[in-house]
């Protein structure tokens, strides 16, 4: 097979509040022999955020972000599901209304740059399964991790809306009942969990403006999978990496019930899997330890 | 005429029970059926009470998705019920379905709730034009192509209810007014005859407004007439922007500061959006922080990573903003 290229959109988490996230995908792509060319231009991708405010700004911030994967000629990569649905979103609006493009080319000519719409915009989660395979990982699988259970915790901007993930990625996913992480954790030696929130929402968005709910919704995703016999979770997030990892102790109060688990990103435990060293892979930089390696 | 061969499998219902007025619990009822390709989930509701249990109660009416009574939940998705075909179901959830009412606990009689909540909210938003109309006038109202084109289909919501009981913040908030009252209070603020001044601010409250939207895409997921009542909760957001009602608060601030942070980094500032958002209420913010801290994941305001080529971000951001706050 020809060596996987792929231009890598770190978004601002990986370098700043989750290092364990780039650390480890940086380890797992280097494993996979998966050349990962990083986007250094990249600006924030706005986190549906930028969006409530200046919608064409944050299409004009997005594309550019794009047009760099461009002129690399490559797909791009993302490691967090926001930066995915933000990047992607722009990309399928641009690209069904020409003149919306046309009115952010405008503005991307002025600093030298084009929106041309050839580069797709992929989670890394999809590279590894889509691209990569499933069947090779298990193949490469050193430590198998089959004495844990783990449980998955998709994220909402992977997922949903399906019609975005359909569009962006090569196999579909059902936003009622994805299988991606699942079939991964298996290939990793692992028992999947199955609970009630893996598909749902961690409330990483309200958390500033509405932390009660930001707070149950948390909260209900750990005791779902600790009531499931979880031994761990594993996100492709970063953001609902950070709600499960560090905000236990207001999800504990808010549903009035002790949770806590550790949660790894997805990277982590491929990497686990492949026979990287804790070190490489960061767990030494979670709040909630990871102490049964 | 479709040349599709109508195919048949056996599927497993699990079916709720429950009337408030006798049962102390609800309960569930097993039938098996053999369903086919052609039929939608109100054929199995109607095929359940005309054949098995006559006193099995759900409520219908137009059969052609436009009155919006048979919203239910198939295997916890919310779902209109004359317009969801079984094959669908099938393909989402296999062989063993599980059909309950929009919300169990406003259940009344079986798929029946109590949507008293859904209407208030949906009250609450004023849902009709407000507008100085001429009850006599000389010449037609007349509203260009352009402008009904930015109701965004808003106005083609059906009040089923799908989008409301699949919101997690309603579950959690309930105060929040909920997609569906959102989106029908959208589609009177995006339409040009509508004079109303109260409305964006009412859905821009704190406690019950479009700021405790978690962004979960849910709404959009489920809504049988795909209007997206998340895009429409986006766009209130930028009208109350626009038009300058949108208030000096935590979820504002949290919005405006990625655009200074961008500006100056290219990048997120993460410690710096909360301190923005935040003002002094940061301090309740120390303890995780500090938690955070010690593990690493802290950037310290001097070691903050920034984007390669920044001056075009910057550049982008003076000419491409629309906004001002």
């Amino acid at each position: 097979m020809k060596k996987l290229k792929y231009a890598l959109f770190t978004g601002c988490t990986a370098r700043q509040s989750t290092p364990e996230q780039m650390m480890s995908t940086l380890a797992v792509a280097k494993k996979l022999d998966i050349e990962l060319i990083e986007l250094t231009e990249a600006s924030c991708c706005g986190a549906s955020h930028l969006q409530d405010y200046d919608d064409f700004l944050s299409l004009v911030l997005n594309a550019r972000n794009i047009a760099y994967a461009e002129k690399h000629g490559l797909t791009m990569v993302t490691i967090c599901n926001t930066c995915q649905l933000n990047t992607a979103m722009t990309k399928h609006r641009l690209d069904k209304n020409s003149e919306l493009k046309a009115k952010v080319n405008e503005k991307l000519a002025e600093v030298g740059l084009e929106y041309k719409g050839t580069s797709n915009v992929i989670h890394f989660l999809y590279a590894i399964i889509d691209d990569f395979g499933l069947d090779k990982i298990k193949k490469m699988v050193v430590k198998p991790l089959s004495q844990f259970n783990i449980a998955p915790f998709y994220g909402c901007h992977n997922i949903r809306p399906s019609e975005l993930h359909d569009e962006s990625h090569k196999q579909k996913e059902n936003p009622y009942n994805p299988t991606s992480l699942d079939d991964l954790i298996i290939a990793c030696g692992a028992m999947s969990v199955e609970y009630e929130e893996k598909n749902k929402c961690c409330g990483f968005h309200v958390e500033l403006q509405a932390p009660h709910t930001a707070s149950v919704l948390t909260g209900n995703a750990i005791a779902g999978a600790t009531d499931n016999n979880a031994d761990m979770m594993v996100t492709p997030c970063p953001l609902c990496h950070l709600k499960l990892d560090t905000q236990t102790k207001h999800a504990s109060e808010a549903i009035g019930r002790e949770v806590s688990l550790p949660v790894l990103h997805m990277q982590q435990m491929v990497g686990l899997a492949l026979g990287c060293t804790p070190a490489e892979l960061g767990l030494k930089h979670h709040v909630t330890d990871v102490n049964f390696v | 005429m479709s040349t599709n061969k109508i195919t048949t499998q056996k599927v497993n219902f699990k079916v709720f029970r429950f009337n408030a007025d006798e049962d102390y619990l609800p309960y569930y009822e097993d039938y098996s059926l053999d369903v086919t390709s052609e039929e939608v989930v109100l054929d199995i509701l109607n095929r359940i009470k005309w054949d098995y249990d006559g006193s099995f109660s759900y409520r219908r009416s137009c059969r052609h998705g436009i009155c919006g009574a048979c919203a239910i939940k198939v295997n916890g998705r919310s779902t209109l019920a004359c317009k969801e075909s079984m094959s669908t179901m099938i393909e989402y959830f296999g062989n063993d379905l599980t059909i309950e009412p929009l919300s169990i606990k406003r259940a009344v009689k079986d798929m029946i709730i109590d949507k008293a909540d859904f209407w208030e909210k949906h009250a609450a938003v004023t849902p009709y034009l407000v507008a100085d109309i001429d009850e006599t006038p000389m010449s037609e109202n007349l509203v260009s192509p352009h402008d009904a084109e930015e109701l965004n289909e808003a106005d083609l919501c059906i009040q089923c209810g799908a989008c409301h009981y699949a919101c997690p913040a309603v579950e959690i908030n309930s105060d929040f007014f909920g997609p569906a009252a959102f989106a029908a209070a959208y589609r009177f603020e995006a339409d040009v005859r509508d004079s109303d001044g109260e409305r964006l601010i009412n859905v821009n409250e704190e406690k019950q407004g479009v700021w405790d939207c978690v962004k979960c895409f849910e709404c959009t997921e489920v809504c049988p007439k795909h209007i997206n009542p998340f895009e429409k909760i986006t766009k209130l957001h930028q009208m109350a922007f626009k038009k300058g009602v949108a208030k000096n608060n935590v979820a504002t601030r949290h919005a405006v500061g990625f655009l200074h942070s961008i500006r100056k980094h290219g990048m997120l500032d993460e410690g710096g959006l909360v301190l923005y958002s935040e003002g002094p209420a940061i301090v309740k913010h120390i303890p995780v922080a500090l938690q955070m801290f010690r593990k690493g994941k802290i950037v310290m305001p001097w070691n903050m990573p920034k984007s390669g080529n920044l001056d075009e971000i910057q550049k982008l951001i003076k000419s491409s903003s629309t906004v001002k706050f």
